[in-house]
């Protein structure tokens, strides 16, 4: 009992598939509760599966996706839409709407999932706003902020109704090293506060060493490797080698598969 | 494989059509009514409505005024230059006016609307309301479905209001007419029910049809910047196609 | 960006003024069918309603005050049954009214046109009028003055 209940997520024995393509095979992965989580892996490695598959927008196609005691990839619409009251998740680029003002976005899931009086939302969005820090950004709409800011908006909103479950994909991609020190000390700050569950899916290996408790690479369609950060970046296995040292090439290899070069030249000469 | 090849181009536009089926049925079975709904029709209301006013008055008078300038040039010749209203009111009443302003509507409100779908689609914004359990359809689609159906028939009265203007300017100012004869004349012709009643109707049906495909090319966009151009561009043609072919249905059964 | 407050009001003043547009169209463009109130009817026989279509409008001195609301053939008489729908206004019609079928101008629609008698009686719903004059056909008309000229040369 005690080892079920400080597993938030797990994921067992799951195989997805998805256009033609196997993106999963046979995977395992279990993620502490109240700890942050660093799911890392090279682009199309299938992280953003993972979330995917935690919050029900996919199903696998073998395979069980638990959420502390729930079986998410049975659960019907309605309780499925209970549940996902309970994850917060900050998207790539923040996803935030258009037409409205920073504060509507951060209300919009307070006034749709609860029935608070419009003073008490008030108070949660504008406690919420100066969390991450921009209060006063509270009338401005989304075209009128930096992306660093919209990213820090979103992870306000994703806060909205305390979540015990975060998820943040790639909150780092694209940031200047300000934004990207203030996003790491709000991550930081959420998890060490609220005691919420973080996972941080990126592939950013220095952020992950400077954030992460726990951290898993995902690469071939499996885990290859997981521990905290020291511990991956002392591994000897050549794959994740490559991925924490950032080497060009390795058992990941730089170039597409495609016929030999020598051929194709030949072939091409031999057309014309 | 040649035969397949064939059989997909003649499935493919069906299956389409299926789809959008699907999608509207989907819409309309996750339908619900409170008052935040409210809120967000008569916003859309405004998108789809308020901001194509004014090329709906322009476009509108300047129809009124090239028409009665056209038939009384040629009523003239019959010394039946009277019944020129009688002309611009059922012309108006009947076709023009559902089948310009829809046109019109599908150009202005309808591609904003699939653009507008489109880019939430290919910034995650429709991805974040599930995410949040809140349902896009009822969120997005639906508002927009029924602010169409308010907004064309709204549109269309406004279209033949000032095509009726734009017709007493031209008969009554420019050519002298007697405007008593004018509104009389197209009083005793144009019925309640049959002319004005089923214009009307055309343009429910229209602006149901318009915002209907201008949701579901939004919704079904490929989320990159050609893919929402693409979009858009059908939208127009979709809608045109459909509003010309439902227009010839309905004055068949009309008549 | 408008505020969300602006907007709906936008919007309400956008829907009042269709509305507006509906209404005046609708008074003022349309025809609610001649007979808008109460109406009663009756009935008239002609032996030829010539292009008499229903719909159309039945005058009394210039002034109309009713419809045509359906043209039968009488399967016995094989006269034109034509029901006059006319409105409740004037429900002191004399017994002895005629009707007759005109044309408004030379090319203008057809129209029954209601002369009243001198009887103190008025007419009643579902009354029938007894001195009808049928449609002029232009055709009839012709070889009549011809016919008659004729016979004049004979004399």
């Amino acid at each position: 009992m005690t080892e079920s209940s400080t597993i938030a997520i797990s994921l067992k024995d799951v195989t997805i598939r998805l256009g033609g393509r196997t993106i999963l095979e046979d995977f395992n992965l279990e993620i502490p509760a109240g700890r942050v989580t660093a799911v890392m892996g090279p682009s199309g490695a299938g992280k953003t599966t993972v979330l995917r598959l935690a919050t029900g927008q996919l199903r696998p196609d073998h395979g069980e996706v638990w959420i502390g005691d729930t079986r998410v990839d049975r659960l019907d619409g309605k309780s499925l839409g209970r549940l996902r009251r309970d994850i917060g998740v900050l998207l790539q680029n923040g996803a935030l709407f258009t037409d409205l003002t920073s504060f509507d976005n951060v209300a919009l899931p307070l006034r749709e999932h609860t029935k608070l009086s419009e003073s008490l939302i008030r108070r949660l969005v504008l406690m919420k706003l100066e969390m991450v820090g921009l209060r006063g950004a509270a009338d401005l709409y989304p075209a009128e902020l930096s992306g660093g800011m919209k990213r820090r908006i979103a992870t306000a909103r994703a806060m909205a109704l305390d979540p015990k479950i975060v998820f943040y994909d790639e909150p780092f991609a694209g940031l200047d090293p300000i934004s990207l020190g203030v996003s790491l000390r709000l991550i930081r700050d959420i998890n060490g506060a609220l005691g919420t569950t973080s996972v941080v899916i990126t592939h950013d290996v220095r952020e992950v060493a400077r954030l992460a408790d726990h951290a898993c690479i995902i690469a071939d369609r499996r885990i290859i490797a997981t521990g905290t950060p020291d511990e991956l970046a002392a591994s000897e296995d050549p794959l994740v080698r490559q991925f924490m040292q950032g080497e060009p090439d390795g058992p990941v290899p730089f170039h597409y598969p495609a016929r030999d070069l020598d051929e194709e030249l030949l072939l091409q000469e031999a057309d014309s | 494989m040649s035969t397949a090849a064939p059989r997909t181009a003649l499935t493919a536009p069906v299956r389409e059509l299926g789809r959008a089926v699907l999608f509207l049925l989907t819409a309309f079975s996750r339908m619900r009514f409170g008052r935040r709904q409210f809120a967000e029709i008569l916003r859309q209301v405004y998108f789809a409505g308020v901001r194509s006013l004014v090329i709906i008055v322009i476009s509108g008078f300047f129809v009124g005024l090239v028409l009665t300038l056209q038939t009384y040039d040629t009523l003239t010749r019959f010394g039946a230059a009277d019944a020129v209203s009688t002309v611009l009111a059922l012309s108006l009443f009947r076709e023009l006016g559902p089948v310009l302003a829809a046109l019109l509507f599908a150009g202005r409100a309808g591609t904003s609307i699939t653009a507008e779908i489109g880019l939430m689609r290919a910034t995650e914004q429709l991805d974040a309301l599930d995410l949040m359990a809140i349902d896009p359809m009822e969120r997005i689609v639906q508002p927009r479905l029924l602010a169409g159906l308010i907004a064309l028939p709204a549109l269309v009265l406004i279209f033949n209001v000032t095509a009726i203007v734009g017709g007493v300017f031209f008969a009554v100012f420019l050519m002298g007419s007697d405007p008593i004869t004018f509104w009389s004349n197209m009083q005793s012709s144009v019925e309640l029910v049959r002319d004005f009643g089923g214009g009307l109707l055309k343009a429910v049906c229209f602006g149901f049809v318009a915002a209907w495909l201008a949701v579901w090319f939004g919704w079904s966009a490929r989320p990159t910047s050609e893919g929402v151009a693409l979009a858009t561009t059908q939208t127009v043609i979709a809608t045109a196609i459909a509003v010309l072919i439902l227009d010839f249905i309905l004055s068949a059964f009309m008549l | 960006m408008k505020s969300s407050h602006q907007i709906e009001l936008t919007a309400g003043i956008f829907l009042l003024l269709a509305i507006a547009a509906l209404v005046f169209l609708a008074l003022h463009a349309t025809d609610r069918g001649v007979v808008s109130g109460d109406s009663y009817e009756l009935t008239a026989s002609f032996s030829n309603v010539g292009g008499l279509k229903p719909r159309a409008s039945v005058s009394m001195g210039g002034v109309t005050i009713g419809m045509v609301e359906s043209i039968d053939l009488d399967p016995e008489t094989f006269e034109a049954e034509v029901t006059l729908l006319i409105s409740s206004e004037y429900d002191n019609l004399p017994e002895d009214t005629s009707a007759s079928i005109l044309t408004s101008g030379i090319l203008g629609d057809q129209y029954v046109g209601l002369e009243p008698g001198g009887s103190p009686e008025a007419l009643a719903d579902g009354d029938r009028i007894l001195i009808t004059s049928s449609a002029m056909v232009l055709e009839q008309l012709i070889s009549r003055y011809m016919f008659n000229s004729e016979g004049e040369g004979e004399e």
